[in-house]
């Protein structure tokens, strides 16, 4: 959730959907809640989140009673358009969920399950800062009914963490893994490559790590020097270096090597795991278009073709929602050509890929020439990326659409 | 003191004995104008009131950069020792473009105030029209002006000109056109020493017309001096180098606001409007006489402008090249020395390629399509006419590298000037050094009193149209200044270099240069064009090229990264619109070949050093 909210239309203050949006019992539902606090700010870091001076009277131990209240108002929503399915994943994203305490985590994923039902089967993941976690933590969530976790490691190399204003120290880490290992949660890791001073050789050490923990699923990122940030300030002004695409490209194609090496296989531009079950379902329902409401300031949801997104700071949140008011503050529903913009760039992310209906064949087969897309996938029906073609979906997806028109 | 003239004379009916024909030359910001200011004051034909700073500069971009573009001429009435005379005081352009319109302001006069900055001493172009005014055998009043700066240096710039115009240095006027302090004195002194003017009243008439502008009220006013004879309201006239006739609508004199009289007589300067529209109909330089009783012989001196600079001028925004036609149609109205024809190019779209005297007239015309007209334009890089002759003997004038022939070649002639710096003495061997890179080559070096030097070289004016002037400024500190005048052709060892993108020629980027420069060129161009043109989905080499063979390589890597690392829930929205942009950034796009190229990038590649010399 980066950046600032895009433009859309005015919901409705009551939370009603817009016009005829009528949701599809068949397509999944997941939820996603939004933590907004952080201990500190990272400098890379544009995510809406906030350190307890920059709160106004939001506080965090109310919170998750904020938290339910949106949870009652969406229930309020579908039930009125006749929706009556359960949650197939949750997610807990920030800022730091793990500012909190785990009860508090655990009390929210109560309230959920107690206004929808859930899925047998749920996936309930919560994203962990590696600082604010433990075993006693991570036994709570297990009892609480968390499935996964997914820590936020994103390097073992001192310098580079210091870069990115992390806090944690490397020697951490590795018992963070080995707690959460044994409290019978799946574990993910996070890992950030193309810090400004990081070299390949550091990359090498922080993918070497992360193979050692012998883990199930590793996510791993190119750093996005985003608008607005400290990190874009300090590149302007010349205290560290510029990020290079070049070197990204080495680190990416390193990243896939390393971790293919550990058993680990891409299923998507930055997420690799060993097996299609320990996938994450939660993001696999973003990439697949499937239906999710976000709960929390700044956070987005998607249900039956209409994207909508909260407003974004705590304590509007809070107050909105006090006043039962929505706190939605814009919502769109792409057209037609936007919406397979939006499967094109959304599935094309994927091992899976997609089928190659509807798009332009000879450019089809120029991408393949180009060694983008995998010529025998291609020839089955399937758009699949290659090696090259992940490090370049976007020029990819714009060529698919550029020859529609 | 002298007082005011109590009894004006009458515009037809003064005697040439009571006239006094003068122009002040001077270079830049020595105070031309504000003289010229004084002057109206304390003849009383301004008052106080309506006085404003640079009452004869017309254009905004006159009175701002301080320098006079087109002449005009002003009749003040001025007493001495209880006589009564009309002195006209003609304005005459500050700019080596405009030696040609200088000229023709020098030849209506009999006498010239040579103004020079007290503080500054005499500059280059001063000098050259100086030396005009000596060849058009005009008496000559030295004054050194600003006096009351608290530089001024006048005893040492005094002798600087006494040893160029021969006299003692007490003869030297001394003025400040800001204080007012000896101008009276000096308009007493133009009646003393400027000769009467002489012709004859019973002769057919004869005007040489030293200004011709264009007001979009009046049509245009064209300024003449009357040599021989009389012109009056409602006569038919007739221009003798096209023999067209018009009747005089109005005739009168400035003082300054135009003021219409019962005519012009023997020696007397003013305006003429006929009705007509453009000023090529009314040519600077042409002789005006009576249709009914025609003079045989025109005056001497008339020749057509020639322009001896080239470049395309394309507006930045596709769309305003229906609005740049239309300026240029309406600056040609006012400036009979612009020429321009349609032009396309690859890089650059729809455009023109205009004509002109020189660099300051191309920045000049440049600048009022901007201001006057609110276009956003790039101008390519200038260039001179060439004289190509190929092995199969036709001759063909290059005025554009696209007119290039891409035949055998045998011989290129190309453009010449007669340089002429003056530097402080310090600076002789860096402005020596500069000059021979340029192919410059050396005529003669002169001393003006005792530390500044005049120093003369014959040089291809292909040399000095791109940078010249602004690396001679740097390298002197801003001492030197620069003046040049066509000097005929020679034969030199030319060729053309092109500007290929993946093998497709750039036409924006093809260049004449000489044979020894063309490595260089080709490097400084691709390495621009490499740091410039966005990485493409494939490697894109970039070549300079001398017909078909390669003198200079880079090549862009092809781009290996083009995807978000993160597309989460709160993403999806932002990443679309992203795309969707990126989509509509392609169509504004320039193809050369495959390789898509931003406008931006041709503009600042074209650009180059120029960036710095806009923001002085």
């Amino acid at each position: 959730m980066a950046g600032p909210l895009p433009e859309g239309l005015m919901p409705s203050a009551d939370g009603r959907l817009p016009e005829g949006i009528v949701p599809n019992s068949q397509t999944p539902f997941s939820a996603y809640v939004h933590v907004p606090y952080c201990r500190v700010r990272c400098g890379y870091c544009d995510f809406n989140t906030y350190t307890s001076d920059e709160l106004r009277g939001s506080r965090r131990e109310t919170y998750g009673e904020t938290v339910g209240r949106e949870i009652s108002l969406a229930r309020k929503s579908l039930t009125r358009v006749g929706d009556n399915r359960a949650v197939s994943t949750v997610f807990f994203g920030g800022g730091t969920p793990t500012l909190l305490p785990a009860e508090s985590l655990v009390a929210m994923l109560d309230e959920l399950s107690a206004t929808f039902e859930c899925e047998a089967d749920v996936e309930v993941t919560t994203e962990a800062n590696p600082d604010t976690v433990d075993s006693a933590y991570f036994d709570t969530l297990v009892a609480g009914g968390f499935t996964r976790v997914s820590l936020g490691v994103q390097s073992v190399v001192p310098h580079v963490l210091a870069t990115l204003d992390r806090t944690h120290d490397a020697e951490r880490i590795s018992g963070v893994v080995a707690a959460a290992k044994a409290s019978g949660l799946a574990v993910s890791v996070d890992v950030i490559f193309g810090t400004p001073g990081e070299t390949l050789d550091d990359w090498r050490r922080t993918l070497d790590a992360v193979v050692g923990f012998q883990l199930d699923h590793v996510s791993a990122y190119a750093l996005i020097v985003e608008a607005g940030t400290a990190l874009e300030r300090r590149i302007r002004r010349g205290d560290v270096a510029p990020v290079d695409d070049d070197l990204h490209a080495d680190m990416y194609e390193l990243a896939d090597e390393v971790l293919g090496g550990g058993g680990l296989a891409w299923y998507e531009i930055s997420n690799w795991a060993r097996t299609p079950e320990t996938r994450s379902k939660h993001n696999l329902a973003y990439w697949r278009n499937h239906d999710w409401w976000g709960f929390g300031p700044g956070a987005h949801s998607h249900i039956a073709g209409a994207r909508w997104w909260n407003v974004k700071h705590p304590a509007e949140y809070q107050q909105r929602l006090e006043a039962e008011k929505t706190p939605a503050v814009g919502y769109e529903i792409p057209d037609a050509p936007a919406r397979e913009l939006e499967r094109l760039m959304l599935g094309l992310r994927l091992s899976d890929g997609l089928e190659r209906a509807q798009t332009n064949q000879a450019e089809v087969l120029a991408l393949v020439r180009d060694g983008l897309l995998i010529d025998e996938a291609a020839q089955g029906g399937q758009l699949v990326l290659t090696l090259a073609g992940r490090l370049r979906a976007d020029e990819v997806v714009r060529r698919l659409v550029e020859t529609d028109d | 003191m002298s007082p005011r003239a109590r009894t004006p004379l009458t515009p037809a009916s003064t005697e040439p004995a009571k006239i006094r024909n003068f122009c002040i030359i001077a270079h830049i910001d020595h105070g031309k104008s504000t003289l010229a200011d004084r002057m109206l004051q304390i003849t009383g034909i301004v008052d106080e009131r309506s006085m404003r700073a640079q009452y004869l500069d017309r254009m905004d971009i006159e009175r701002e950069r301080g320098i006079t573009i087109k002449s005009q001429a002003v009749r003040m009435p001025w007493e001495v020792a209880g006589q009564s005379f009309a002195l006209n005081m003609i304005d005459t352009p500050g700019h080596v473009d405009f030696t040609y319109e200088v000229s023709r302001s020098l030849a209506a006069c009999e006498g010239a105030i040579l103004l020079v900055d007290a503080a500054q001493g005499i500059e280059a172009q001063t000098l050259a029209n100086l030396y005009l005014a000596l060849d058009n055998d005009l008496a000559i009043i030295p004054v050194l002006n600003k006096i009351d700066l608290p530089a001024a240096d006048p005893e040492k710039y005094a002798k600087e000109i006494a040893s160029l115009i021969g006299g003692k240095p007490e003869d030297v006027f001394r003025v400040s056109g800001k204080t007012g302090q000896g101008v009276a004195e000096l308009l007493d002194r133009v009646v003393e020493v400027v000769p009467p003017p002489a012709g004859d009243p019973n002769a057919p008439a004869r005007a040489m017309i030293f200004d011709s502008v264009y007001d979009a009220y009046r049509g245009v006013v064209t300024y003449v001096r009357v040599i021989d004879g009389k012109l009056s309201p409602r006569q038919r006239i007739q221009m003798m180098s096209t023999r067209a006739t018009h009747e005089l609508l109005e005739i009168g004199v400035s003082s300054p606001e135009p003021t219409p009289s019962q005519g012009l007589g023997v020696g007397e300067v003013g305006y003429l409007i006929t009705g007509v529209k453009d000023v090529r109909q009314s040519k600077v330089g042409d002789t005006v006489t009576d249709q009914a009783k025609p003079a045989t012989q025109a005056l001497a001196g008339y020749t057509d402008p020639k322009p001896m600079v080239f470049s395309g001028l394309y507006p930045i925004d596709g769309s305003d090249y229906p609005n740049l036609r239309e300026a240029l149609d309406k600056l040609k109205l006012s400036d009979a020395s612009l020429n321009y024809e349609p032009e396309t190019s690859v890089a650059l779209g729809f455009g023109f390629r205009c004509g002109f005297l020189g660099l300051l007239h191309l920045e000049i015309i440049t600048e009022r399509l901007e201001r006057e007209f609110g276009l956003d334009l790039i101008a390519t890089a200038p260039s001179v006419p060439y004289g190509v002759t190929t092995e199969d003997g036709k001759v063909i004038e290059v005025t554009n590298p696209s007119e290039y022939p891409t035949g055998k070649i045998k011989t290129v002639t190309e453009p010449m000037v007669k340089v002429g710096i003056l530097a402080p003495k310090d600076f002789v061997g860096t402005i020596m050094e500069l000059c021979q890179s340029r192919r410059g080559a050396l005529l003669g070096m002169e001393y003006l009193g005792e530390d500044r030097v005049e120093i003369r070289y014959n040089m291809p004016l292909g040399e000095i149209v791109f940078d010249f002037f602004d690396h001679l400024k740097s390298r002197t500190q801003g001492y030197a200044s620069l003046d040049y005048e066509p000097s005929g052709e020679q034969e030199a060892d030319l060729v053309k270099v092109d500007i290929l993108l993946q093998g497709e020629q750039v036409d924006a980027f093809s260049a004449i240069v000489h044979k020894d420069k063309a490595y260089a060129y080709g490097v400084v161009m691709t390495e621009r064009l490499k740091k410039l043109i966005p990485r493409q989905q494939f490697e894109v080499p970039i070549q300079a090229a001398i017909g078909a063979r390669i003198i200079a390589r880079e090549s862009i890597s092809a781009i290996r990264k083009d995807v978000l690392a993160k597309c989460y829930g709160g993403d999806i929205t932002r990443k679309r619109k992203l795309l969707e942009k990126q989509k509509e950034g392609k169509k504004r796009m320039k193809m050369v070949g495959r390789v898509e190229v931003p406008q931006e990038a041709f503009i600042a590649a074209l650009q180059g050093d120029e960036e710095t010399k806009k923001k002085p």
